[in-house]
């Protein structure tokens, strides 16, 4: 394990840390505008909310171009928002319109975006792992340079898939980045309860993989460790499993009672908020002062809320095409 | 025409697809240095490579999950699983992604993935490897269930799957590797989704795929020398079932005998049988008859392997009760 790269070093490009800071906001609002809407009962089903996480989804997308494949979990509203994919689309896919991203057949769990290279929200745990082989398998024979993504959580580790997966990238030296954004808890079974080894970057080096962990809640350090494991892979070394340490601030899922955790364990992370992290570093750099955060602070409400009214406005598929997705014509 | 066994016109095709497209690649259990367990790859990797024929752990979920995911990359891999009861491993990878992700995507994506897989008892290999368990896939929508019963089939197929843009699975049932037959190479793909008949006949209809194929065959020639005249319908496509093709011969024959090595409760036989109610109900003259394998995992011993799965002779007996015997 090396040492996890720090934030508190020179200060970073005013504009590249507003972005930062905004992706964040963005997600943040993005998913308290779900709850709300949930509340209201616009979206049904499951909805798992990356609010507290926003730094691992945000710093380590930093790391990846467009040729770059992503795949993420059930829990992707962060991963996708900070891939690029509008809200507008993302809202609309949970209200289940057609205008969704995956026209309403996906849901919150499922967004896909082929254009962006976002492979989609897997919601079997482990699942996505060995796609992500796959997708890197087949940059490698087509002799493409491209590397990819694979965001999991801590609940994968006790997956065979999780096993298979880190072996099979390595084994074939295959560039994937494994991201493990470990909130401590699979779903409500804390991770020392399910785990007898609790260092998930120490369970890559029996597999030949390299591996390092970072604080999750500095957006900085992410993006410094993740950029240091894609370059690694890029260059040729087989895959890499970064382990980014964090928390979820909101129960696993709307349908959640929390009863498996203290209020106070709770509080103590929320003084690690990421965001409230970032701005006060910001401030403290000299590079945020009120009147730039109130003006970001707008802006993020208005996409947010443009976003909601995409979704109201977005039209049903029509029932006829309920059977059109699920094979296409023979190829020429 | 070239005159060859089922286990060298899977290989044949396989070596087509891998001369013609880049994109090809086979990957599974000992495919390569060992030459397949069932010897279809052997003498590949020597042609083409351990780039394009890549031997694996033991992961099926991971191999197969990683197929799906090289086919989103566009590559068009081909998978082998050895035998059909390895492959609930990769259950997760195959239900919850191959057959999913064109719809959760809302047809964004695409899977055109090729798995192949051996299938079916009658080799003393008892209750871990001898299952017929074909239906189960043939349950899920999305996928495409292939049975090929010949050896023109089973090099056919195999291309005619690769043309497919989505996830199609061939179930090669172990028995019919030595099986020789005649290919020609040089024909455009099969068309992979009908149902052929294999004997023409007017008094009753044996519906039969994959391994029972040749027993259904044989049970035909027995009842013809009783004086009853069977027709046999070779399904070769499980999912689609061309309904039409079985509609078509139960309007001839009014009777129907639907073979299937599966066991007989929740069956793809059950489900033909179904169909033929809904859709030929006014045609039928007697009740469609199965035979199954009997409801018990399968025995090692040679004489209780035999009684559990379906006979030539079982098939003859139902034929004969549902025909009317002046016939």
């Amino acid at each position: 394990m090396s040492a996890a790269p720090s934030s508190d070093g020179p200060t970073p490009d005013r504009e590249h840390a507003l972005f930062l800071l905004r992706e964040m906001l963005r997600i943040r609002r993005f998913e308290e505008k779900a709850a709300e809407m949930y509340s209201l009962q616009k979206i049904h089903g499951f909805l798992h909310l990356y609010i507290g996480e926003e730094a691992t989804g945000v710093g380590a997308m930093q790391a990846f171009t467009p040729e770059d494949a992503i795949v993420a979990t059930y829990r992707e509203h962060g991963h996708a928002i900070a891939r690029g994919m509008p809200a507008t689309v993302l809202m609309a896919e949970m209200f289940g319109k057609a205008t969704g991203c995956s026209h309403g057949h996906g849901g919150s769990m499922h967004f896909f975006d082929k254009a962006r290279r976002f492979y989609g929200g897997y919601a079997i745990v482990g699942g996505g792992l060995p796609i992500a082989v796959g997708l890197a398998l087949a940059e490698k024979l087509q002799k493409h340079s491209g590397v990819t993504a694979c965001y999991f959580g801590d609940g994968a580790v006790a997956e065979g898939e999780f096993h298979e997966a880190l072996n099979l990238a390595a084994l074939w030296k295959l560039p994937v980045v494994f991201l493990c954004e470990n909130n401590l808890y699979a779903m409500g079974t804390a991770l020392a309860r399910h785990q007898a080894q609790t260092d998930i970057s120490a369970k890559a080096a029996p597999y030949g993989l390299a591996s390092s962990a970072v604080d999750g809640m500095d957006v900085l350090a992410v993006e410094a460790a993740a950029k240091q494991a894609a370059a690694f892979v890029r260059a040729g070394n087989g895959p890499y499993l970064l382990e980014l340490r964090t928390y979820r601030f909101r129960a696993h899922s709307m349908a959640d009672p929390d009863l498996y955790r203290t209020k106070e364990e709770i509080e103590e992370w929320k003084k690690r908020d990421p965001l409230a992290l970032f701005d006060a570093r910001l401030r403290a750099w000299g590079l945020l002062e009120d009147a730039e955060r109130a003006r970001l602070e707008a802006e993020v409400t208005a996409e947010i809320e443009e976003a909601v009214r995409f979704a109201e406005a977005g039209p049903w598929e029509p029932v006829e095409n309920l059977l059109a997705d699920v094979r296409g014509p023979v190829k020429s | 025409m070239t005159k060859m066994t089922y286990r060298e016109a899977v290989r044949a095709a396989l070596r087509k697809a891998l001369r013609s497209d880049p994109r090809v690649f086979l990957m599974g259990e000992d495919v390569g240095r060992y030459g397949g367990a069932f010897a279809v790859s052997h003498g590949l990797l020597a042609e083409f490579g351990p780039e394009r024929i890549r031997d694996t752990p033991l992961s099926e979920s991971t191999f197969v999950g990683a197929g799906i995911g090289a086919a989103l990359g566009g590559m068009r891999p081909i998978v082998e699983i050895m035998t059909v009861n390895f492959s609930f491993l990769a259950m997760d990878q195959i239900l919850n992604n191959a057959a999913t992700l064109r719809h959760m995507s809302g047809g964004q994506l695409n899977v055109p993935l090729v798995v192949r897989m051996a299938t079916g008892g009658g080799r003393q290999m008892a209750a871990q490897h001898s299952n017929s368990l074909e239906g189960w896939y043939a349950h899920i929508p999305g996928i495409q269930v292939l049975a090929p019963a010949t050896v023109a089939d089973a090099y056919g197929m195999l291309l005619g799957a690769l043309r497919e843009a989505d996830p199609v699975f061939i179930f090669e049932h172990a028995t019919l590797y030595p099986l020789e037959g005649e290919v020609d190479e040089s024909a455009e793909p099969l068309e992979i989704t009908r149902a052929a008949v294999r004997r023409s006949g007017g008094d009753v209809t044996l519906i039969a795929y994959g391994g029972s194929l040749g027993k259904a065959l044989q049970a035909a020639e027995r009842l013809a020398q009783a004086g009853i005249e069977a027709e046999v319908l070779d399904l070769r496509a499980l999912r689609p079932l061309d309904i039409p093709a079985i509609v078509a011969s139960v309007a001839k024959t009014h009777r129907a005998v639907v073979v299937d090595e599966a066991w007989r409760t929740g069956s793809l036989a059950a489900e033909i049988s179904a169909q033929i109610m809904e859709k030929a109900f006014d045609d039928l003259d007697a009740p469609v008859a199965r035979v199954c394998s009997a409801e018990v995992p399968m025995p090692y011993a040679k004489h209780l392997e035999t009684a559990a799965l379906p006979k030539v002779e079982e098939i003859v007996r139902a034929a004969q009760e549902l025909v009317p015997r002046h016939g």
